[in-house]
């Protein structure tokens, strides 16, 4: 459904891809662990239009998307879930929810779809009036997440869904994003959590400073001596 | 009270003039606070929603005020190559119309140039745009009258079928004109806010990137909100060249457009209550100021009441008193900082 190859990609003199290539099937989770600045986030900002690539391609459903605009990405059925700061915090929960229909105009569709995410996490129905920078870590993740399956996406982009967020809500958002998978929606996730990433996924990218240096099954890579050493603390 | 503020202050406002007694000091500061309090509503359009600061706000004022003068003063212009523009007088809501259309075409034309940057180009755009409006103003004196001033502007008239027609030449009439303006550009802005457009915009200055990657075209949305609050702008200064009747190149002072930043900022950028406070009481502070000081020391005591209200309530009037209060502000008042971006 997506295929990478040799994606070259960078800000300012900093090259943080240096050719990189994956491939992430329909229906399948894929996950891409690595270190910090190894090119994670870059690689999701790239397919989502937000970083241009300066050479290799990216193919998205046979089409070939490197460098559009974002929000045509977003129509062809991409949705992004960036990390760091996930919400508009001064919006509502049914704002910022609203926002990840943005490009939809088909408003019965977008309410039902709202309804069902409430109904998927009755903690953002409960705060729909509340700004969104209220939430907890976890409620804000939730959102984040509730706002891009807004979008009805085909394949969607979480970048670090688990960063700073406790423990056992970072048990339970892997939970979500497998729920997300088994409805037929393909993902591709950025972890640095390799160890989760790795069990829940159907493939996985070991990604080192703009390069993929090894790929397979998520259990073959956990079995793997140098990704034991280094990712998943001996 | 975040619901029942903009009503209970329209009741107050329309019920002020039979209060006064129709002073005509205290109406003339009344008339000429609301235009300005206009002028600052469009720019919390900008500054508060997109958080574009227009330094320039100004020019689009002073258009408005220049193009609905001349449109009902009619001009006779040579352009040079035997070329001659005549017009003849029309009416001044014709004025007032093509005010607003005029001053949105130049805002569509400034936020072209300056959009797709951004920022500080933006900030510098603007005050290029007014200084260079101003001195057209100054020079063109065939057709503005430069330094002479444009005299004898028509005050507005207005007709109903059926009723006849008023011609608004009492402040009183003045007053409830400019009142009524300033409700219909509040309703506006207030239903724009909470509109899809409106989510687009608030969105793009809480989280720009976040924004971008929901689909958000970020150069076509601030184009129009600048569009839209430069024609509101523009209406305001129509609204000053038919009340005053005469109009001269000072209408594009930088220091109105300071004003009008401050009645903003003080009030609260980014709520729809915020310019309209700070701009009643930055409007009317001068006249209760000045029947008890020198005038040196009214604009010390203006600059201190203005440190004294940032220092105690940093985010403006509006949000500052609404948290005190316990209350949450209105939905697009800015409730908690955004937690620290994580550096890519």
């Amino acid at each position: 459904m997506l295929e990478i190859r040799d994606l070259v990609c960078g800000y300012g003199h900093v090259t943080a891809l240096k050719g990189l290539t994956i491939t992430v099937g329909e229906g399948q989770l894929v996950a891409l662990v690595g270190a910090n600045g190894a090119g994670k986030s870059t690689t999701l900002r790239a397919i989502s239009g937000l970083v241009p690539p300066r050479s290799g391609e990216i193919r998205f459903a046979g089409r070939d998307i490197a460098g559009a605009e974002p929000r045509r990405i977003l129509e062809a059925g991409i949705a992004h879930c960036p990390e760091g700061r996930r919400v508009f915090p001064q919006m509502t929960v049914a704002e910022n929810l609203a926002m990840g229909a943005y490009l939809r105009r088909d408003k019965a569709g977008v309410a039902a779809d709202r309804e069902r995410i409430y109904a998927e996490f009755p903690r953002l129905a409960e705060r729909r009036d509340q700004a969104a920078g209220t939430l907890s870590g976890g409620e804000q993740q939730m959102l984040a997440i509730g706002r891009a399956l807004m979008g009805r996406p085909k394949l969607v982009l979480f970048d670090e869904p688990s960063l700073g967020l406790a423990p056992n809500i970072v048990e339970r958002m892997f939970s979500v994003i497998g729920a997300i998978r088994d409805a037929g929606t393909t993902v591709l996730l950025v972890e640095q959590n390799a160890f989760a990433a790795l069990e829940l996924c159907d493939y996985a990218y070991l990604l080192e400073t703009g390069r993929i240096v090894l790929e397979g099954k998520g259990e073959a890579l956990i079995a793997d001596p140098h990704v034991r050493d280094a990712y998943l603390g001996g | 009270m975040t619901r029942l503020l903009p009503l209970a202050l329209l009741a107050g406002l329309v019920a002020l003039p039979l209060a006064l007694g129709a002073n005509p000091y205290l109406l003339n500061a009344l008339i000429v606070t609301g235009i300005l309090t206009i002028g600052a509503m469009s720019l919390n359009l900008l500054l508060g929603f997109t958080g574009q600061l227009s330094l320039g706000h100004i020019a689009f004022f002073g258009i408005g005020a220049y193009v609905s003068a001349l449109t009902s003063l009619g001009f006779d212009v040579e352009l040079g190559f035997g070329l001659r523009a005549v017009h003849e007088p029309w009416p001044p809501v014709v004025g007032f119309l093509l005010a607003t259309v005029a001053a949105g075409a130049c805002g569509y034309l400034i936020g072209r140039l300056s959009f797709r940057v951004r920022g500080a180009y933006f900030v510098i755009v603007t005050i290029s745009f007014a200084e260079v409006v101003r001195l057209v103003a100054l020079n063109w004196v065939e057709l503005t009258q430069g330094p002479l001033a444009l005299t004898n502007i028509p005050a507005f008239t207005l007709g109903l079928p059926g009723l006849g027609f008023w011609t608004l030449k009492s402040k009183l009439q003045n007053y409830y004109l400019v009142l009524a303006v300033g409700t219909l550009c509040y309703l506006l802005i207030a239903r724009l806010v909470h509109s899809r457009f409106g989510r687009a915009m608030r969105g793009l200055k809480e989280n720009e990137s976040l924004a971008l990657s929901v689909g958000i075209n970020a150069t076509r949305t601030l184009t129009v909100a600048a569009v839209i609050s430069a024609a509101m702008a523009g209406a305001a200064g129509s609204l000053y060249a038919h009340y005053l009747r005469i109009i001269d190149p000072d209408v594009f002072l930088f220091a109105t457009t300071v004003t009008m930043v401050i009645m903003v900022v003080a009030g609260g950028k980014g709520t729809l209550m915020g310019p309209v406070v700070g701009g009643l009481i930055f409007g009317l502070l001068p006249v209760a100021l000045r029947p008890v000081m020198a005038p040196e020391a009214q604009w010390i005591v203006y600059g201190l009441v203005l440190i004294v209200i940032l220092f105690v309530l940093p985010r403006g009037i509006v949000p500052g008193m609404a948290a005190r209060l316990g209350r949450r502000p209105a939905r697009s008042a800015p409730v908690l900082e955004a937690s620290p971006a994580v550096p890519q």
